[in-house]
Order: C-alpha cells, then sequence, then structure tokens
C-alpha cells in the first residue's frame, strides 16, 4: 500500500471509530458532528472533481449544494403539508422518501451545472472565478425573493426524510446513510480519475492546447466534469438539509462556495481524501476553536496561509509527501 | 492530401507567415526547412489550427481547415509532434499514450515494438524520463491518434546522437512499413536527404524554393539555409 493508501485507510478509519466510539458512549452530539464532516466532505469531493482534477476555481458551488437543499425543503414540505407540487397536467406530490429526493437534487443540480458550466466555462481564470460567483449570487438572491419556500427565513421540515430498513432519526443510523454515500463518491471519483475520460480532463488542465492537438475538446471535458461535480456536491446539499432539518439562502451564499473551497484546499486539491481531510479539520477546530472564541475563523484563515504558502499538497500533501502521476 | 496556398498569419500585430505555399501527397515526406524564426513551427501551428491563417487556402483530405477548431482538425488525422518534447507531466507513460488513443493501426504493443523504451517505462510517470524518452513518448502519442500526416517539428533537437539515431530509424520505418505521410521540420539535412522526398524552404515567413531533395543543391541550401 502507498503512504497515500495509508493516510486514506487512516482517514477512513477514524471517520468510523470516532462516531461509534461517541454512539457506544451515548454522545450524539459528536454523532452529529461527524455527520456533518462527511456531508461537507462529500460536497468537497464534488468540488474536488471540478477544482482538483479539472483546474476550475469555481465560486458557485454553493448554488448547486443550495439547490440539493431546496430539492429536499421543497419536496419534504409539500410531503408533510399534502399540498401538491404541480396540478397541471398532471398531479405531482411531495415526498419524503430519501432516495427518491436524492435522485431530484441531484438531476436539478446536474441541470443547473449544465447551464452555468456551459456559460462560465467559455471563460478562463479571474472571468471564470467571477462568473461562478455571480451565478452562486443569482440563486442566492433568488431564495431570498421566494417567499412560498420562506424567503430569507428558510424553511425548516419537522420530521427528518425516510430511508427504506433504516430510522434516519438515530443519528447513528443516519451518519451510516452518509458515510456510505462519502465512500460511494469517493470511489466513483477514484475511477473518474482513472479513467480515459479523468486523464484526459487531467491533461486539458496541464495543457489544453496539447490536448486539442490529439482530437480532444477542452471546454466539453470541463464541461462533463463540472456537471459531474455540481451533482455530487446537490446531493451532499440534499443530505445536509435533511441533517439540520431546515434550509434557508445561506446555502447559497458564496460564504459556502468559500467554505467548500477551503475543505479541498485545506486537506488537498486534486487528493482524494484531500475534501475528507478538510472538512474533519475544519468541523473540529470549529468545534474546539468555536468554544475559546467566536472570531476561530481568524485562526482557520491563519492555517490556509500556511497551508497554500508552505503545504501545496495540503494535509494530505503534508503526510503523504508529494502527488506524482497516477500510477 | 495536404495543402497551403499563400498562408499568411499574425500573433497578435506581428505578421510572422507572409506567403506560405506547400502540397504534400499521400506517403509522401516533406521536409519543411528555413534558418530559425522563419516560420517553420508557426506553419505547423497553422496547419493545427493552433494559430489561426489570415489569409490563403489550407487544405486536409478535401476539408477546408481554416473552418475547422483545432480538435476537428486533429481529428481528420493530423498528428503533431511539436518542439520542446511536450509530455502531460502529470501523467504516467502508458497514461499518455492511452488518453490520446483512436481506434486504428497503432496501438500500445505497435509503439512499444517501435520504442521498446517505453514499454519498459509504461507505468513511470512521463516527467521522470530522460530527454530522448520523452520525445519518443511525444511521438508515440501522436501515433495513437492513428493520423494519416504525422507532423515532427524539431523532433531530434537538443538529443543525444544515439538516440537521434534511433528516432531517425523509426521515422524510417514508419515510412518504409506505413507509408504515412510526414512533413518533418528538422536541422539535419543529411538525415532529411536520406528520409525526404521533397522540400519547402521559407525564409521570412514565405515559401522562397520548393522542389525533390535531389534538386536541393549545395548552393541552394547556403543561400537559404546557411550549411
Amino acid at each position: 500500500m502507498s503512504r497515500e493508501g495509508a493516510v486514506n485507510a487512516a482517514i477512513v478509519a477514524l471517520l468510523l471509530v470516532v462516531p461509534v466510539g461517541a454512539w457506544l458512549a451515548d454522545e450524539p452530539f459528536i454523532v452529529t458532528l461527524a455527520t456533518r464532516a462527511v456531508i461537507l466532505a462529500l460536497a468537497g469531493v464534488g468540488l474536488n472533481i471540478a477544482l482538483g482534477l479539472g483546474g476550475m476555481i469555481s465560486l458557485g458551488h454553493a448554488a448547486f449544494f443550495g439547490i440539493g437543499g431546496y430539492a429536499m425543503g421543497i419536496l419534504a414540505s409539500h410531503a408533510q403539508s399534502y399540498e401538491p407540487l404541480f396540478n397541471w397536467p398532471m398531479t405531482i406530490g411531495g415526498t419524503q422518501s430519501m432516495p427518491l429526493i436524492w435522485l431530484v437534487a441531484m438531476s436539478v443540480s446536474g441541470l443547473a451545472a449544465l447551464m452555468v458550466g456551459a456559460l462560465s466555462l467559455r471563460t478562463t481564470g479571474a472571468y471564470f472565478i467571477m462568473i461562478t460567483l455571480a451565478f452562486g449570487q443569482m440563486f442566492y438572491y433568488f431564495a431570498v425573493s421566494w417567499p412560498a419556500y420562506g424567503g430569507d427565513d428558510g424553511l425548516s421540515i419537522y420530521v427528518r426524510n425516510g430511508f427504506p430498513g433504516l430510522n434516519t432519526l438515530v443519528p447513528v443510523q443516519f451518519l451510516a446513510i452518509c458515510l456510505m454515500l462519502l465512500m460511494l463518491g469517493l470511489g466513483f471519483a477514484a475511477m473518474l480519475a482513472r479513467s480515459p475520460f479523468g486523464l484526459a480532463l487531467d491533461a486539458a488542465r496541464q495543457a489544453p492546447e496539447r490536448v486539442e492537438t490529439v482530437g480532444m475538446r477542452p471546454y466539453r471535458l470541463r464541461l462533463m466534469a463540472f456537471v459531474i461535480s455540481g451533482v455530487i456536491t446537490g446531493l451532499a446539499g440534499a443530505l445536509y438539509a435533511d441533517l439540520n432539518r431546515f434550509v434557508s439562502p445561506v446555502m447559497f451564499s458564496w460564504q459556502t462556495s468559500g467554505e467548500i473551497m477551503v475543505f479541498v484546499i485545506l486537506g488537498g486539491a486534486g487528493r482524494l481524501f484531500g475534501p475528507v481531510a478538510g472538512a474533519m479539520l475544519f468541523i473540529l477546530l470549529e468545534h474546539v476553536l468555536g468554544g475559546v472564541s467566536e472570531f476561530w475563523h481568524v485562526y482557520l484563515g491563519l492555517l490556509l496561509l500556511i497551508v497554500v504558502l508552505f503545504a501545496r499538497g495540503g494535509i494530505i500533501g503534508l503526510l503523504a509527501g508529494r502527488q506524482v502521476a497516477h500510477g | 492530401m495536404l495543402s497551403l496556398t499563400g498562408v499568411s498569419a499574425c500573433y497578435g500585430a506581428s505578421q510572422a507567415l507572409f506567403n506560405v505555399t506547400l502540397a504534400l501527397r499521400e506517403g509522401e515526406v516533406l521536409a519543411l526547412m528555413g534558418r530559425n524564426g522563419m516560420g517553420k513551427s508557426t506553419t505547423v501551428k497553422v496547419i493545427c489550427r493552433l494559430l489561426a491563417a489570415r489569409s490563403g487556402r489550407i487544405e486536409f483530405a478535401g476539408y477546408d481547415l481554416r473552418r475547422l477548431p483545432a480538435h476537428k482538425a486533429a481529428r481528420l488525422g493530423i498528428g503533431p509532434v511539436f518542439e520542446g518534447r511536450r509530455r502531460f507531466a502529470n501523467l504516467t507513460v502508458g497514461e499518455n499514450l492511452l488518453v490520446a488513443a483512436r481506434p486504428g493501426h497503432w496501438d500500445r504493443a505497435r509503439i512499444e515494438a517501435l520504442f521498446p523504451r517505453l514499454g519498459e517505462r509504461f507505468r513511470q510517470p512521463a516527467v521522470s524520463l530522460s530527454g530522448g524518452e520523452q520525445q519518443m513518448l511525444a511521438i508515440g502519442r501522436a501515433l495513437m491518434t492513428n493520423p494519416r500526416l504525422l507532423i515532427l517539428d524539431e523532433a531530434t533537437e537538443g538529443l543525444a546522437p544515439l538516440v537521434r539515431q534511433e528516432i531517425w530509424a523509426a521515422v524510417a520505418l514508419l515510412r518504409r512499413e506505413t507509408g504515412m505521410a510526414i512533413l518533418v521540420i528538422d536541422k539535419s539535412l543529411r538525415e532529411l536527404r536520406r528520409i525526404a522526398d521533397h522540400a519547402v524552404l521559407l525564409e521570412r515567413g514565405a515559401t522562397v524554393w520548393s522542389g525533390t531533395m535531389e534538386s536541393l543543391t549545395p548552393d541552394i541550401a547556403d543561400r537559404y539555409l546557411g550549411l
């Protein structure tokens, strides 16, 4: 096993041992904290495909996170109130089935990513960052001004959505669902990176002109990666909304986009477990330093500065060394 | 198969090509020659659609290349190997080859037979290869696209004599056994005489001479190439 493989295995072990230990010790708060880290890690896994593999610095991924969240919120609120979503051309009601909600969240966030990506990927560099940021803020203000679903105040869901065979209200069971999805997301990201598509995307990040001369179109490769990235982030948004049983426009805000990017950079952009390590550290700092000072983001900022200046590979890079070719 | 007629091109406000005319038939090897800065590599960029031609006609296999983006030109069967041993540094040797692969005569086994060293280093990061091996990888990657036209831009530049011989031997083999059309740019007139059928000489971004390699007399070589 490579050094990075050992570090990744240790992270998985930590993700299993800490919540199970907390559950046995009857500490549901720790389990919920771990669930939050797992869900945010999944959002980071999504962004990492665009940022780490494709080199797309998107400051608008909160849009997909929020869309996933609102997909859950809207479907669940209609199911609770027994009011149909549509009456024409046929009656479609809400649902409290998690798998169905995930499917809708992923489809809608994928469509949104296709639209955002198709326009923003025609630009590069600072322009791409600004366009994705603008799209994110557009969705944010749309949610703020949508009174039917809570507007600025957001939308509360009284009961967590259901998953066949499990009681999702038991924190450790909901964590198991989130952890399973994170592992699936990581497995998919690993497969993607090693697939011909992933190799081409990586090559397009390094040298787009050279990729064109072997007959591939970097724009199309990036757009596909951006959509996949949006779909995964949207799924994380639906889980996050289910964890809190609440959605609000904050999920769409540029601060959320920034936080997801912080997980990725802190953990190691382009490293498979980078977002997981980043999200775990973020939650740990928030919990530990947040208890000491409400200005704990200052310490996070300092840490991020150190990582960017001295540890380009993030936490994974520090622990496992520099990344070489996929081998 | 490939023809350029009166092609001009600019880098921003600076004109680099004024009037380039050349023609290459199926199965032929054409040497594009000229002193440094005369427009050879710019001509290759124009053919590959990495630089837009300002005027003139560029046709390949019956298609007007000026209407096509770079990736579509490549899909028609243009396989360039640019100067500077350009490879995808983050990928392994195998990944560099596979990322470009398109169905056809050239596959992994044939590339490894042509350049056995690539087979030995298949799982190694491309960045760890020697200069000669990187050049072999660049040629191998171009061949994996199964091109109808291979373009070699200074393929042996800066390489050790033994490695250069190895690459020239591979190019000769390509010519002999596949009948692939090749456009080759190199400073070694001796090697070009061995391998090419025709030559086109460029000076200040314009075609100043074209003919068979036999008709390229020392006098002409001296006048346009300073040899």
